[in-house]
């Protein structure tokens, strides 16, 4: 899950890593004790908001009410601006780059800096990026925190200010679970205090459970996805018109790819995954007729998932609520025979091969 | 041979009584596979189909010899069962849970390395060699014995590709299910090794997916130390674009993790790619 900006610095604040002085604001009363000039910042879960017009400066009170008018309500690449954080101005000497992430193929946290932070950072060049990975059955050591603060140029105070905040951001990431903590710009101000200036931090979903202090907000998701999420069922919508239900992703990916040999194209995917629980099934499928879909292609290849169960569950939705679209079924694997005879005897379309039922699902969705 | 698991594995499942364990647990009886012993803490002294089961891994090693473990255990547990298992001395460890936490993964992960283990997973199907062993979820039905050896990442979408061999004719060696996470203990490069080491496989059958960057090492790998010919499918050609992890995501992947990068790579290292996952068998039949 991507935590707000305010929601990242609320973190690290808890870890002792300095943020500039700032807070939520809704209307103009919530400025006093703010010193002008300062910044409005929307709170959306995507980058690219100072070009969409999402940061302002702020001179005075009129000022600021003027803009943040402007921005509360906003529209940023599909997300409605509902949060705005003010933050008073620092005083820049240097723009850092600094993050912890996972490297998937080393399986280790990844720890990168750069000199050269601040908007430009995906197009600075690899040999300007320093990175160190942290085994983590030893955990941070000092000799990684040297090997990057060692790179980058920074004066003696300087570099303790960085290191400080490379063990405490590692700490976090261990902590909460999270998959990315990235601060760009990590700043030194013309003081010599160093300072996030913003925040992007990603917890894992599946640690979520350990974590009841963050208050998952999904703004990314639609109501739709949001809903399924809720009730644990992968569910991600499309711009195409058939709905496919599969178990595994790979699975439901191989099946929308299929549907485009066919001119078919996917509107929603829905994984399954590995349950064939009754109740389960019966949520997906409600889920799905809300999502619309002119055809529902469901292709299952049965493991753990027992084919069996599954079709009872479908079967028994679609006799109890009825359905007003087709649902051309593939069935495959453990218990497909039973399978197939109850989602017959409940008048589904069966198709012979994945081929088979690809192509009557794009022909029926046309 | 087989690579990774053979008749020669004495299986101990971790989460053995409960719906899965017991399904499974007679699903592979019944497919030939040897198992010694379950766990589950407190129900030490019951039997599922026979087997014993123990409240500790140490006690169900030193009963019945057992040298691997196929972990069913809930997510939440996951960490605390595999540790358990490592320690107790299992050189196998297959895991089967989905949703474990990635730095828990991260950690048994390493740790099964320092322990010299072969961790499968998590977020595994299993794995089956035809004819001699299967460990994990896999469907029985679906296996040949031949000489095609199979690694993937996907799990259902590995029993359609094994399936689709089987209706063929063409048999398996070894099918071996890494598992869908980003941290996993077993990568395509290992299994590339050994499939190549392996005298009784002939061909290889990769299935991958979007994501990461797993494909493209594992073509870069196959250009230098793969003799054997490799065929492909590569699942997400149609998937929009997924969640970047912020700028990092972006500087790691420099571009690669899309079906197009993986394709690409793959048809640089003379690796045969399939538009179907049934298609793999045809491809398989004609070029080998």
């Amino acid at each position: 899950m991507k935590l707000f900006e305010y929601q990242g610095k609320e973190l690290f604040d808890k870890y002792g890593i300095s943020v500039p002085n700032g807070r939520l604001v809704n209307n103009e009363k919530d400025f006093s004790g703010l010193n002008y000039p300062f910044v409005l910042k929307a709170q959306v879960p995507i980058g690219g908001r100072g070009k969409a017009g999402g940061i302002k400066s702020v001179e005075n009170l009129n000022d600021g009410k003027d803009k943040l008018s402007q921005i509360m309500g906003m529209d940023i690449r599909g997300f409605t601006v509902r949060k705005v954080l003010a933050e008073e101005k620092v005083d820049i000497k240097k723009e850092l780059y600094l993050s912890i992430t996972l490297d998937r193929s080393k399986r280790m946290p990844l720890i990168m800096a750069s000199d050269e932070g601040g908007m430009d950072i995906e197009s600075v060049p690899d040999e300007k990026i320093f990175k160190e990975w942290v085994n983590p059955l030893i955990g941070i050591q000092s000799f990684h925190i040297r090997g990057i603060v060692s790179k980058l140029k920074l004066d003696k105070d300087e570099g303790k200010g960085v290191a400080g905040v490379i063990s405490k951001i590692y700490k976090l990431f261990r902590d909460y679970d999270c998959e990315l903590v990235e601060i760009n710009p990590l700043i030194i101000s013309k003081d010599g205090s160093v300072m996030a200036l913003d925040s992007k931090v990603n917890i894992n979903d599946d640690a979520m459970y350990r974590h009841p202090d963050i208050v998952p907000e999904h703004v990314d998701l639609t109501p739709l996805e949001k809903d399924a999420k809720e009730k644990g069922i992968a569910f991600i919508q499309l711009d195409g018109n058939i709905g496919v239900i599969a178990n595994g992703a790979g699975l439901t990916m191989a099946t929308l790819d299929a549907l485009t040999n066919y001119e078919g194209k996917g509107g929603v995917f829905l994984d399954l995954g590995g349950t064939d629980d009754p109740e389960k099934v019966k949520q997906a499928f409600e889920l799905m007729k809300k999502a619309k879909p002119k055809v529902i292609f469901l292709n299952l290849f049965g493991g753990i998932t027992r084919c069996d169960t599954v079709a009872k569950g479908v079967k028994e939705v679609i006799s109890k609520e009825g359905i007003d679209c087709p649902v051309i079924t593939r069935i495959k694997g453990c218990n497909e025979d039973i399978a197939k005879d109850i989602l017959k005897d409940a008048g589904l379309i069966t198709g012979t091969t994945l081929q088979d039922a690809a192509q009557k699902s794009s022909d029926l969705a046309r | 041979m087989a690579i990774f698991a053979d008749k020669n594995n004495k299986v101990l499942v971790q989460g053995a009584t409960g719906h899965q364990g017991v399904f499974h647990i007679g699903a592979m009886l019944e497919f030939g596979t040897n198992v010694v012993a379950g766990v589950t803490p407190g129900k030490g002294g019951q039997e599922v189909h026979g087997v014993p089961i123990f409240n500790n891994v140490f006690e169900g090693v030193s009963q019945t010899g057992a040298n691997t473990s196929l972990v069913l255990v809930p997510a939440r547990f996951a960490k605390d069962a595999i540790f358990e298992a490592l320690d107790a001395g299992l050189k196998t460890i297959v895991v089967i849970t989905e949703n474990i936490p990635f730095q828990d993964a991260m950690e048994f992960v390493h740790y099964a390395k320092y322990k010299d283990a072969v961790l499968i997973g998590p977020n595994s199907p299993g794995i089956a060699s035809s004819g001699k062993t299967k460990i994990g979820i896999l469907p029985g039905q679906i296996f040949k014995e031949g000489d095609v050896g199979v690694a993937s990442r996907s799990g259902t979408l590995t029993y359609e590709i094994v399936n689709s061999l089987t209706e063929k004719g063409i048999g398996q060696s070894t099918c071996v299910g890494l598992g869908g996470d980003p941290i996993i203990g077993t990568t395509f490069i290992d299994a590339l090794d050994a499939f190549e080491k392996d005298k009784e496989t002939k061909a290889v059958v990769l299935v991958g997916e979007i994501g990461g960057t797993a494909e493209e090492e594992a073509a870069e790998h196959i250009k230098e130390n793969i003799s054997k010919p490799v065929f492909a499918f590569i699942a997400g050609r149609t998937a929009p674009p997924g969640k970047r992890m912020g700028h990092a995501g972006a500087i790691i992947a420099r571009g690669k993790g899309t079906a197009e990068s993986k394709i690409k790579a793959f048809e640089k290292a003379d690796v045969k790619l399939a538009r179907f996952p049934t298609d793999i068998a045809d491809l398989v039949e004609k070029y080998s």
